[in-house]
């Protein structure tokens, strides 16, 4: 981390002061600009928005997009809902997880690579759907997934 | 040389929509960008001189793929679209606030009793009578009042509320416009999921058009971008989101049309529910309500996904059945075997088999079957449908997702996945039926939302367990 992280979350903190539901917004915005969360951010947002760490922490822990441990270089999410289902998310999940040898919800040992559930990217006329690296994919396939 | 419309909506850039208006662009023509018509499986659809190409992948090739003129779209042109009228062939961002202006000088009652005379009901799943909201945020008195906008669309097989604030997003305006007008509240928030990116943008944009053209002086709106909660599409979870918490349910009452947003009367709609404002205003509240069925009048954005030949977005009347959605509009299923099983409603909503199938697309039809129409998304499967898989997936989804407030909800979903796990292997599969339908009755009774108390719908219809007395 580098060590003007705590600054840099202040003023992501002082952009979010007098928005509506201005805690969530920064730590989602700490997340996405840090890649993850961590004590001493709670502890910024803590102290900007007047709140407890314990209750920062709190909120950290219900919204999963509040992530505490960075996603890995490649960045896989792979939609689990039931339209996805219908038409072979099970067997495009186990097949990247045989791929890459760990299991949804997994971070690989080098950070090469992160597999993730998500439930309903809302492509679901076209699924299996994926989202890679922020991009969303529609008929997903093991190989595209890849490529 | 023509003019080019092609969509800037997730699914079709996600198939390639980005490159077709690239490569349309290289080629010398005028790029517009657009919403999509909804037709799933012919995105990327391009437009030009009124007449649709798709799925574009070689745009020196259109010919090939050439549907044929905009008005005579199969799947298109019999719909009738009240909702997404203007989403797609046109550029989102040009606005006419002529008739806009014209239903905000109407006095608060009279908009009030259109909305009333139409019918409308909640679209959010609830289908709660949108007028005794409305009535109850005017008539309590408060200092200030909010028009909330569900967007929290977290549903399977839903995608409504990302297609108009894709690609219509001043119809949204229009609804929270109006709705302030008729209930005196002068702020708006729109509470949008963080899986739709591009729907925050053009929502985003729509909103500085309006304030450049001078429609919101005398009304706030707000964007806020959730946080990854399928929970907080509960209304009173989605509030204590809005005030920067954990998205805990709040018991009811008070409801929060009388103590809502930081303790003030709030309007809470689903993003198309206040979209069918605006045509209601327009073709009087009476005419929408002479389109549909008995209470379930107007229009339902209908969206037909899973395994499905021709899924997307049908905007009819509330009545057809399920089938026919399925095989008229849909084509039947995609892998061409039979239909298994719809769930119709996301998550919550009932696997109907079937004759069940033959049930009308009412309100009142589906809760005769212990069923609901919810935000009106039809997941198809085919016969190879596991329904112990799917009843097991149902309560693990509520284990995820549910907030902890209640203890049916918190503990009974891991029970209940627990249940159906061994359930293939139990030697005594009657018994195990018998404790997840007694387990079913308390998270139905007990649960302090509709998280705990309908997740018993998709594992009774899975496992073919009686319906509940609560639905």
């Amino acid at each position: 981390m580098p060590s003007d992280a705590p600054q840099a979350v202040r003023d992501i903190c002082e952009r979010c002061v007098g928005r509506i539901g201005a805690p969530i917004s920064a730590l989602r915005e700490v997340a996405a600009t840090l890649g993850a969360i961590e004590q001493a951010h709670m502890e910024t947002v803590a102290d900007v928005f007047n709140l407890s760490v314990a209750e920062v922490r709190g909120i950290v822990s219900f919204y999963s997009d509040l992530r505490t441990e960075p996603a890995g270089r490649r960045h896989i999410r792979l939609c689990q809902a039931e339209a996805c289902q219908a038409v072979g998310a099970r067997e495009l999940t186990a097949a990247a997880q045989e791929k890459l040898g760990i299991a949804l919800g997994e971070t690989a040992a080098d950070g090469s690579v992160s597999l993730e559930a998500v439930y309903c990217l809302g492509l679901c006329a076209s699924g299996p759907s994926a989202m890679v690296d922020g991009r969303p994919l529609a008929r997903a396939t093991i190989k595209a997934l890849f490529a | 040389m023509s003019v080019a419309y092609v969509p800037s909506e997730t699914l079709a850039n996600a198939l390639g929509a980005n490159e077709v208006a690239a490569a349309l662009a290289a080629r010398g023509h005028e790029v517009v960008r657009t919403g999509s018509r909804g037709l799933a499986w012919t995105e990327p659809m391009i437009e030009m001189d009124d007449v649709a190409y798709g799925p574009v992948t070689n745009v020196d090739e259109l010919e090939a793929v050439r549907l044929g003129p905009v008005d005579a779209l199969p799947g298109l042109a019999q719909q009738q679209r009240l909702i997404f009228d203007r989403c797609g062939g046109r550029d989102p961002f040009r606005y006419d606030a002529s008739a806009l202006q014209e239903w905000l000088e109407r006095p608060a009652a009279d908009i009030l009793a259109e909305v009333e005379a139409s019918g409308l009901r909640g679209r959010g799943g609830a289908g709660f009578p949108a007028h005794i909201k409305w009535r109850t945020v005017r008539d309590t008195p408060a200092d200030k009042k909010y028009i909330v906008v569900n967007a929290d669309e977290g549903d399977s097989g839903t995608f409504a509320d990302r297609l108009i604030m894709e690609g219509d997003p001043f119809r949204l305006i229009e609804g929270m416009l109006i709705a302030g007008r008729a209930t005196g509240a002068d702020a708006g928030v729109v509470y949008l999921r963080s899986e739709y990116p591009l729907a925050a943008r053009t929502f985003e944009k729509a909103v500085a058009v309006a304030e450049r053209m001078g429609l919101l002086q005398d009304f706030a709106i707000e964007l806020f971008i959730g946080a990854g909660a399928y929970i907080c599409g509960e209304e009173t979870s989605l509030l204590e989101s809005l005030e920067g918490k954990r998205g805990e349910v709040r018991a009811k009452p008070p409801v929060p049309a009388v103590a809502g947003l930081f303790g003030r009367p709030t309007l809470v709609h689903n993003v198309i529910t206040l979209c069918a404002v605006p045509a209601i205003l327009s073709m009087g509240g009476a005419a929408y309500a002479a389109l549909g069925v008995g209470a379930s009048t107007g229009t339902m954005t209908f969206q037909l996904a899973g395994n499905v030949r021709r899924g997307g977005l049908f905007e009819l009347p509330f009545g057809l059945t399920v089938r026919e959605l399925i095989d008229d509009w849909g084509g039947g299923t995609l892998s061409g075997r039979p239909i298994g099983a719809a769930q119709v409603g996301g998550p919550l909503g009932a696997y109907l088999k079937g004759a069940e199938l033959d049930a009308p697309l009412t309100y009142e039809a589906l809760a005769r079957l212990g069923a609901g129409v919810g935000h009106g998304g039809v997941v198809v499967f085919d016969d190879q449908v596991d329904f112990i898989e799917q009843a097991r997936y149902a309560f693990a989804f509520c284990a995820h997702e549910s907030c902890g407030k209640c203890t049916p909800c918190r503990i009974g979903a891991v029970r209940g996945r627990e249940l159906v796990e061994t359930l293939r292997a139990s030697e005594q599969p009657a018994a195990e039926l018998a404790i997840i339908g007694d387990l079913c009755d308390v998270m139905e009774q007990a649960s302090l939302c509709q998280m705990g108390g309908m997740t018993p719908i998709p594992v009774r219809s899975a496992l073919s367990l009686p319906h509940g007395t609560q639905t």
